[in-house]
């Protein structure tokens, strides 16, 4: 049995693909909405009544602002309760949420909801706790410039990826999976489509990543370690 | 044309300067105005310097107006810049009336005409009557109003609202407005001089001639002799330190003409120091700009105890400079200092002093946080990153005309 073929790998996976990866970078413009909360009855209230820009800015856009620093937890209503609401245990139950287990923002939200609305219950005294940090709502607008990076071979995508501004990760992995194309990002995509280099396992692989909890240097990193293992493989 | 953007390669983060142009690139002639009160002195035109040739760099035809006034006028706006950072102030009509008037002066005397116009800070925000048709204009906000005096507010808000958009520092210094409110963090130039690299030579040679030895540990905090700043905090908590641990405090910072309580809080921090041969008062005029770079890089630790703070670029400008930070918790400065990671945030003299003997025990814990603090300040309060956002809103704003 050849290597590829106990990968998993389609035999006739070819060098090239037929239509090249472009990558697109992009950039977060932040817009505060003048939505504030003080306590976590007021936070549940906003969750329940902002636009879902705003959650997925709560929820996503922690990926591209802390890609060298996470902070406590990867979304925003997380961290807030933790440190500024002191509740830990509800700090907890958000910051375990993935967010790429959901196929949309809404769906996240609802799921959100439902565990504050649920604690909140169980511990009626945290309805009389004023932080004094505010927790203030804001959206973001994506803006997308394409780069002049076009990958045709897998190692032209590797290096693209090791080389890229961070902006573009977060676009391919976070947006595409939740914004444009959902369930899929685009990295995956095109290295499993038919037109591109038609090699479902490590899309499988890389897919999977995206669900690591990794910040966006760590998906890099580990990205580009799965193509050097594929392109090892194939050397050998 | 020089390569401006080029130089700034070397220094941020991966593919930042492709993508500047990349997006330059689909504001390509566009022309952008920036208008504000001064061209020298203060953080806003030492950014507009930087900022001008960048924008222009990219395609982006770019004028930058001044207004001017008469002393009226300036003491009308210092008042509203005190009120709308919430101290209290008394505003006569005669103030007022200057402001409009002198506003209304300017809309003859500058040329206006631009796509976009960037108006930044109270001064010159009444322009907006002069807005030509089909131009977008923004109100960029460089200071906190989350607190200000309702009267003085009220008077601004009407020539506020009938802007395109309103960008503030911060969330929690946005205002209810009836329009856009974008955010868009401060920033530093690392090739300035106040930041770019100095040899060990050169920083000796600005220390010696500061008077400042380098046989101890240096603690240091830059800025102005002000009580939100807490230099007496600072002085108490150096104490504490210097108890156990050996060390210099250099508190490094001047006094405005225009400021009378600078001199007051100066008398007292002296009052506080007494004859202390290890701390250092140092008075440095706005342009010494190598001295505080030298001072930044020879500090073992810097500390910026505000107690009430707008961006704290100060600290900004040390973590570039690979140096753990220990800050006042609050302001602009909890954005910066990640709490044990980029630095420590704290909330009174016990808990600097407290930070700093622990920074001082574990070396190889401030060369952990200097170095993250430098990435997170590459990544996020470079000029490069300010030029983007600009950008952005630029695009922002032509889509929704679109």
């Amino acid at each position: 049995m050849t290597n590829a073929a106990a990968s998993g790998q389609s035999t006739v996976a070819p060098d090239r693909a037929a239509r090249p990866f472009q990558f697109v970078s992009c950039m977060e413009l932040r817009e505060v909405l003048g939505k504030r909360a003080m306590d976590e009855a007021r936070l549940l209230e906003l969750i329940e009544e902002v636009s879902t820009d705003s959650i997925y800015y709560h929820t996503h856009s922690c990926y591209l602002r802390h890609a060298y620093a996470q902070s406590l937890y990867p979304n925003d209503f997380a961290t807030w309760v933790a440190i500024h609401a002191h509740d830990r245990v509800l700090g907890e139950k958000l910051g375990v949420l993935d967010p790429f287990a959901y196929r949309s923002p809404e769906e996240l939200r609802q799921d959100i909801i439902t565990i504050m609305d649920d604690h909140l219950n169980r511990n009626p005294a945290r309805y009389r706790y004023t932080t004094g940090e505010p927790f203030d709502f804001v959206r973001s607008h994506v803006i997308e410039a394409p780069l002049n990076r076009h990958s045709w071979t897998l190692a032209e995508f590797r290096d693209a990826v090791q080389e890229v501004e961070v902006g573009a990760l977060y676009n391919h992995l976070c947006e595409a999976r939740m914004r444009k194309t959902p369930g899929f990002d685009d990295f995956s995509y095109w290295i499993a489509a038919k037109d591109g280099l038609q090699r479902p396992e490590l899309a499988g692989q890389v897919e999977r990543v995206v669900r690591l909890g990794l910040n966006l240097e760590g998906m890099r990193a580990r990205i580009v370690g799965l193509c050097d293992e594929e392109l090892r493989r194939k050397r050998s | 044309m020089t390569d401006m953007l080029g130089q700034y390669e070397a220094v941020t983060p991966a593919g930042t300067v492709e993508f500047l142009r990349q997006l330059g690139r689909r504001l390509e002639g566009t022309r952008l105005l920036h208008v504000n009160s001064t061209r020298y002195g203060g953080g806003v035109a030492e950014m507009l310097h930087r900022l001008v040739p960048l924008f222009e760099e990219l395609g982006i035809r770019t004028r930058w107006e001044i207004m001017t006034g008469s002393d009226l006028f300036y003491q009308a706006t210092k008042s509203f810049h005190n009120a709308l950072q919430g101290t209290s102030q008394r505003i006569s009509k005669a103030l007022l009336d200057a402001y409009v008037e002198t506003n209304r002066d300017n809309i003859e005397r500058l040329d206006l005409d631009a796509d976009v116009a960037m108006i930044h800070d109270p001064q010159p925000a009444a322009l907006i009557d002069a807005r030509p048709p089909g131009a977008r204009w923004l109100w960029r906000c460089h200071i906190d109003v989350s607190t200000p005096q309702s009267a003085v507010w009220q008077f601004l808000r009407p020539y506020v609202s009938r802007y395109d958009a309103a960008v503030f520092s911060l969330p929690k210094f946005a205002r209810r407005l009836p329009v856009p409110q974008f955010i868009v963090y401060p920033s530093i130039d690392p090739l300035s001089d106040k930041n770019r690299e100095l040899s060990i030579e050169q920083v000796d040679t600005i220390l010696e001639k500061l008077g400042i030895p380098s046989d101890k540990p240096i603690l240091l905090q830059v800025s102005r002799f002000d009580r939100f700043k807490d230099p007496v905090g600072v002085v108490e908590a150096y104490r504490l330190v210097k108890q156990s641990h050996d060390c210099r405090l250099v508190l490094a910072g001047g006094t405005a003409a225009d400021d009378p309580e600078g001199a007051v809080v100066l008398a007292e921090v002296q009052e506080a120091v007494g004859t202390d041969p290890d701390v250092h008062l140092l008075l440095l005029p706005p342009t010494a700009n190598l001295e505080i770079n030298a001072l930044q890089r020879a500090a073992t630790i810097v500390i910026q105890k505000s107690v009430r703070e707008g961006f704290g670029l100060t600290v900004t400008e040390a973590m570039w400079k690979g140096k753990p930070v220990i800050g006042g918790d609050t302001g602009g400065i909890t954005v910066q200092l990640m709490h044990g990671y980029t630095g420590y945030t704290v909330n009174s003299p016990a808990g600097t002093a407290f930070y700093i003997k622990r920074l001082l025990n574990e070396p190889e814990r401030m060369e952990i946080i200097g170095r993250q603090a430098k990435e997170f300040a590459r990544n996020r309060f470079l000029i490069t990153r300010h030029l983007q956002d600009y950008l952005g809103i630029m695009i922002q704003l032509a889509r929704r005309t679109a």
